[in-house]
């Protein structure tokens, strides 16, 4: 023991540089890394706050120790604290002479200041002055500054700099530069258009970095105006002609591929200017097809480039050869074994789907394969290829298969996401208005909540007007089903607002048109609704109109009107409600219950929710009374322009307002009230002086009062206006206060405790055991979806459907074969190693056990024995097969344990070092988690 | 565009965060919270992306480690996947087989790391040694300025 640790510690003395922070930083990070629970983690970082806070008090803090205390602070704020107190520091420290310390200053304020808050300000000073250094190494650091905080008022007081700095002899520089460009782009697009030429400069820079991030800004300037670039077009082509020729250094390669970063965004720019222009996609044939020839598609990012490929050709007008590459590449895709490639090959069969149609025939098993995988996002991305491919064929299939879904889960975003899907394909499609109704039901009563109130109203207006044009039994008929299913549903507890507003207004319009239900059920069912909801008031307001119009309704037909106990009770609560609109509602329903038929029958006819309301703009009937008020000595009424022209004359603040927009928002806030104070004051000052050219004007004298009661109401907005630039938006933490994982359910029951290989097979078996069943059930799906309306496709289609479950069964063996021996080496997944058995053992006792055993150089196999020693032997063993597997990447070979020795050899040495490094510092790493020590890469 | 990168360990602490777009701090520990559930619950043989909020979260592990990026929803998934792979493999080099302790302790370097790679959410530089290059000279600056600063200091030290 004694032993180990002087080498451990000779070993880390060798080793350079070490983490070189301070004891009190390692212990944070280590009691944090310790923390059991969030609170305790709470506790330790606010107890840290509070330190922090007592030393930076101190005077006279050396820069070394304040370097620390910024990194300290940096990493309080990334774990979710606040750490503003100390903002100021971090700012003060930019300015420094020193680069290590100004560089620290400059990563804690970006990490720490939006662009937006006020001590930007400060910092503007230092980045004109870095940009300036002589140093490039500073001038990049201030660059990078620039591209986190700079926002839109200051943008001029860096850009000539940063646009002198395009010629840098550097070439970091003048990719940050560019980069910097960019964002002010982004910010504030009037700030540089007048710049714009340097973009198309620096494509032609000798440096591949610069000329790859000019593509950048490149990529929003097409976007934006695509007309003005199509004189690239060649220029680009060429320019990935060139890359894919490896023309650029080697050092861009990756994985074997030429600077494939490069080569998508600039397929991604092309796909932009072929959009739509023949000619345009011409020049492009030639090395769009060459790509899906020399693409390697067994490696990551060789797919990555494939699929954006298949992204251009989607975009641009292609040729049939094309088509048919991309359609190769799309079926490669999913008949992939990895979910990564088939969810990139659902997508791009979405794209494609538009220009051929019948693509997505061949792929039906595939499709419906991925519509039944467990994992959501390949299920949702499947989604969105069917709502794609929705057609009035398919739409009912299609749409329960949405509904059943979007019951499923929890996730509102996404669910708000599919039930306007579901609504917009049932409103394109609906094959008759029963499924409709039944459908918005579904939607409404699973997710009402999250629909928009559009969609409802839509569905109100629809009821209302019916389908066809003429066939006004059709329309009753529409309605009456309405009506109730809608009382068959109100009895269910707890329905979305939005529902119970269109029930209550269904109800109240067409509850007694047909004569099948009686007023008093009617309404006793409209008086249950307003009780149980009685915390809704929207619902309220909709259930007592609902009844005004049943009530209506019935005094017009001449019928004597019995209220229900519960509705007068109902009624007489709402009298004195706090809310003035259900009180307004519940005296209008009790003035109506007075009068008599005829004056009834003309306030709310019956049926008559469609007929346009003629309002009479001008209010002329008003113009008797408006000529008695003025011969009575009241003023008349001036007009809006009137006014405010008025005012231009009189009062400078508005016109400084004029002189600067772009200060507006800091200004106004404060000087708001004074112009308006004046208006009124100049109205009512200047209306006795008798002006010809307003009286011709004035079209509509109206009295003084109103006229305030105007001024007042536009102030009030514009206080709104206010509130809202600063107030944060409500809609982000309503819609996913209440979402929780919507993986955890397969999540969770899939791998309980059990290791990898046993945990990833159990569920697939299980589900390819079951897949002869579902087998016919799934062909049927698929007829059902993917079925044409010509009847020659269909036939087609059977036909195919015999030489499916041959493929199908072809198709198992080899998929089942190598899970029980190891799961099949993937490149883009690691295994997930047993949670269980690692963190039971102690990691001090396994990198003794190694050391030994590496000093016995070559020794006994049996490494794995003494590594997991505690752990059960069957579950170590897998996982760490599967995590060699894994990490020998992609040699398919057996993990022997001789190779896992080698593998895992030096890398427990490295681990040892750091872990002796860490001891010295005295710290001990008594976490329960060895895997921090565990390398990254394979 | 990149909005946001997330580094979380398996027991969902967080080793490093980097915001493209503002986030008040109350919805990034939200955010995190819930990526973390999210993501940290999916078993080991599924897509490496999720749909979250209207964007896509593509993420990969590491060890215990988990790389996250959140894109907009047009963006391609798998040249994230990549952008994350180039990041892993210039801190392997820089840090010589990097484990997730380096990162806990060294977690401003991985910043300057990252800052030399993404810009603005863009990616920046895509050769592995341009970025070597200028991160090696900029730690060579420091110690230069540290031994400067040494020497002065023994310098006042003997003549006081």
């Amino acid at each position: 023991m004694e032993q180990l640790k002087t080498i451990g510690r000779e070993l880390a003395m060798g080793s350079q540089g070490g983490f070189g922070q301070s004891k009190e930083f390692l212990d944070l990070v280590k009691s944090i890394g310790e923390a059991r629970s969030k609170a305790e983690e709470d506790r330790i970082v606010l107890s840290e706050i509070d330190i922090l806070k007592r030393k930076l008090l101190e005077p006279d803090i050396p820069k070394r120790k304040m370097k620390e205390y910024i990194i300290r602070l940096v990493y309080i704020e990334m774990l979710g604290h606040d750490a503003s107190f100390a903002y100021i520091h971090a700012v003060k420290m930019s300015h420094d002479d020193n680069l290590l310390l100004k560089r620290t200053g400059y990563l804690a304020v970006t990490l720490f200041l939006n662009e937006d808050h006020d001590l930007i300000i400060l910092i503007v000073n230092t980045i004109q002055k870095d940009l300036r250094s002589d140093n490039y190494l500073v001038v990049c650091a201030a660059l990078n500054a620039i591209c986190r905080l700079i926002n839109e008022e200051t943008i001029p007081a860096v850009l000539p700099q940063v646009v002198d700095l395009l010629n840098h002899h550097k070439e970091a520089v003048r990719k940050k530069a560019i980069m910097a460009l960019h964002r002010f782009h982004r910010k504030s697009p009037s700030s540089v258009s007048h710049l714009i030429s340097n973009f198309r400069k620096r494509l032609c820079d000798n440096d591949p970095g610069v000329m790859g991030a000019t593509l950048c800004p490149l990529f929003d300037l097409i976007t934006e105006d695509v007309a003005s670039y199509k004189d690239l077009v060649s220029s680009f082509v060429s320019i990935l002609k060139q890359v894919t020729e490896r023309r650029l250094p080697k050092s861009y390669d990756y994985h074997q591929m030429p600077a494939p970063f490069i080569q998508i965004k600039l397929l991604k720019i092309m796909a932009l200017l072929g959009s739509g222009d023949k000619s345009a996609s011409e020049i492009m044939y030639m090395v769009l097809g060459d790509l899906f020839k020399k693409c390697d598609s067994s490696t990551n990012i060789g797919n990555a480039i494939l699929y954006e490929c298949i992204r251009s050709i989607s975009c641009i007008i292609p040729s049939p050869k094309l088509l048919e590459a991309a359609a190769d590449a799309i079926s490669k895709f999913l008949k992939s074994d990895s979910h990564n490639l088939k969810y990139m090959g659902i997508d791009g069969l979405g794209r494609l789907i538009k220009i051929s149609p019948d693509i997505a025939e061949q792929h039906q098993l595939a499709v419906i394969d991925c519509l039944e995988d467990p994992d959501d996002t390949l299920k949702r991305k499947t989604f969105e290829l069917l709502y794609k491919m929705t057609k009035s064929s398919n739409v009912e299939v299609i749409v329960d298969r949405m509904i059943d879904y979007m019951i499923s889960i929890n996730d509102n975003h996404y669910k708000t996401e599919i039930a306007s899907r579901c609504v917009e394909l049932a409103e394109q499609f609906a094959p008759s208005n029963q499924w409709f109704i039944q459908i918005m039901n579904k939607v409404f009563e699973h997710a009402g909540d999250l629909v928009n109130i559009k969609v409802a109203h839509n569905l109100m207006r629809l009821i209302a007007e019916g389908f066809g044009e003429d066939d006004d039994d059709a329309d009753s008929k529409l309605r009456l089903s309405a009506v109730e299913s809608y009382l068959q549903i109100m009895s269910e507890p707890k329905l979305p607002s939005l529902f119970l507003q269109v029930i209550s207004w269904v109800l109240g319009e067409y509850g007694t048109a047909d004569g099948k239900y009686s007023a008093s059920y009617i309404s006793g069912k409209l008086c249950d609704v307003a009780d149980a909801y009685s915390s809704d008031e929207t619902v309220k307001g909709y259930a007592v109109s609902a009844l005004m119009k049943i009530y209506a309704f019935e005094i017009a037909s001449g019928r004597k009107v019995d209220v229900l106990p519960e509705c007068q009770s109902l009624i007489e609560e709402l009298l004195a409600s706090h809310s003035t609109d259900l009180q307004q509602r519940a005296y209008e329903l009790q003035a109506l219950l007075a009068l008599d038929a005829r004056a009834v029958e003309s306030i709310l006819p019956l049926d008559a929710s469609c007929e346009d309301i003629e309002v009479d703009k001008d209010l002329s009937f008003l113009n008797g009374y408006i000529q008695q008020a003025i011969e009575s000595g009241a003023q008349p009424y001036i007009s809006e322009r009137e006014r405010s022209g008025m005012l231009e004359t009189t009062d400078y603040h508005s016109q400084d307002h004029h002189e600067v927009p772009s200060h507006a928002l800091r200004f106004e806030a404060y000087e708001r009230p004074k112009p308006s104070s004046l208006r009124t004051q100049a109205s009512t000052e200047l209306v006795p002086l008798p002006e010809p050219s307003y009286y011709s004007e004035a079209h509509q004298p109206i009295s003084t009062s109103s006229v305030s009661e105007r001024e007042s109401s536009e102030i009030k907005l514009r206080l709104d206006g206010v509130k809202q630039k600063w107030g944060r938006p409500s809609y982000q933490s309503s819609t996913s206060a209440s979402s929780t994982p919507p993986q955890a359910a397969n999540g969770t029951s899939s791998h309980p405790d059990v290791g990898v290989g046993s945990s990833s097979l159990k569920p697939r078996s299980s589900y390819e055991s079951k897949k002869p069943e579902i087998y016919p059930e799934k062909q049927r799906l698929a007829a059902s979806l993917f079925g044409g309306s010509s009847s020659s496709r269909s036939d087609r289609k059977s036909s195919s459907g015999g030489h499916k479950p041959a493929k199908g069964t072809a198709s198992k063996p080899p998929k089942e074969n190598p899970i029980p021996v190891q799961p099949p080496p993937d490149l883009l997944d690691f295994g997930e190693p047993t949670a269980t058995s690692v963190t039971a053992t102690d990691p001090f006792k396994e990198l003794e056990g190694l050391m030994d055993s590496s000093s016995q150089d070559g020794g006994s196999t049996d490494v794995m024995g003494v590594l997991y020693s505690d752990a059960a032997p069957v579950t170590t063993t897998t996982s760490v097969d599967s995590l060699l597997s894994e990490l020998s990447d992609s040699s398919k070979g057996n993990p022997g344990t001789y190779q896992s020795q080698t593998s895992k050899g030096p890398n427990s040495q490295e681990a040892l070092e750091k872990d002796a490094l860490v001891r010295q510092m005295g710290v001990n790493p008594t976490s329960q988690n060895p895997t921090l020590f565990k390398d990254l890469l394979g | 565009q990149i909005h946001f990168v997330l580094l979380v360990s398996r027991q969902g602490k967080v080793r490093l965060t980097k915001w493209y777009s503002p986030y008040t701090q109350k919805e990034r520990s939200k955010v995190i919270r819930e990526l973390s559930g999210v993501i940290l619950n999916r078993g080991p043989k599924l897509c490496n992306f999720v749909e979250w909020r209207g964007y896509k979260v593509v993420y990969k592990r590491y060890a215990s480690l988990y790389f996250c990026m959140c894109i907009d929803a047009e963006d391609n998934e798998l040249e994230v996947l990549e952008i994350i792979h180039h990041y892993v493999e210039i801190l392997d080099r820089y840090f010589g087989s990097v484990c997730e302790l380096d990162l806990i302790f060294n977690f401003h370097k991985a910043y300057y790391i990252l800052d030399e790679l993404l810009i603005a959410g863009e990616i920046q530089e895509s050769s592995k040694k341009t970025v070597a290059r200028i991160i090696s000279a900029q730690d060579q600056m420091v110690e230069a300025a540290k031994e400067e600063a040494g020497s002065i200091s023994y310098i006042i030290a003997q003549a006081s």
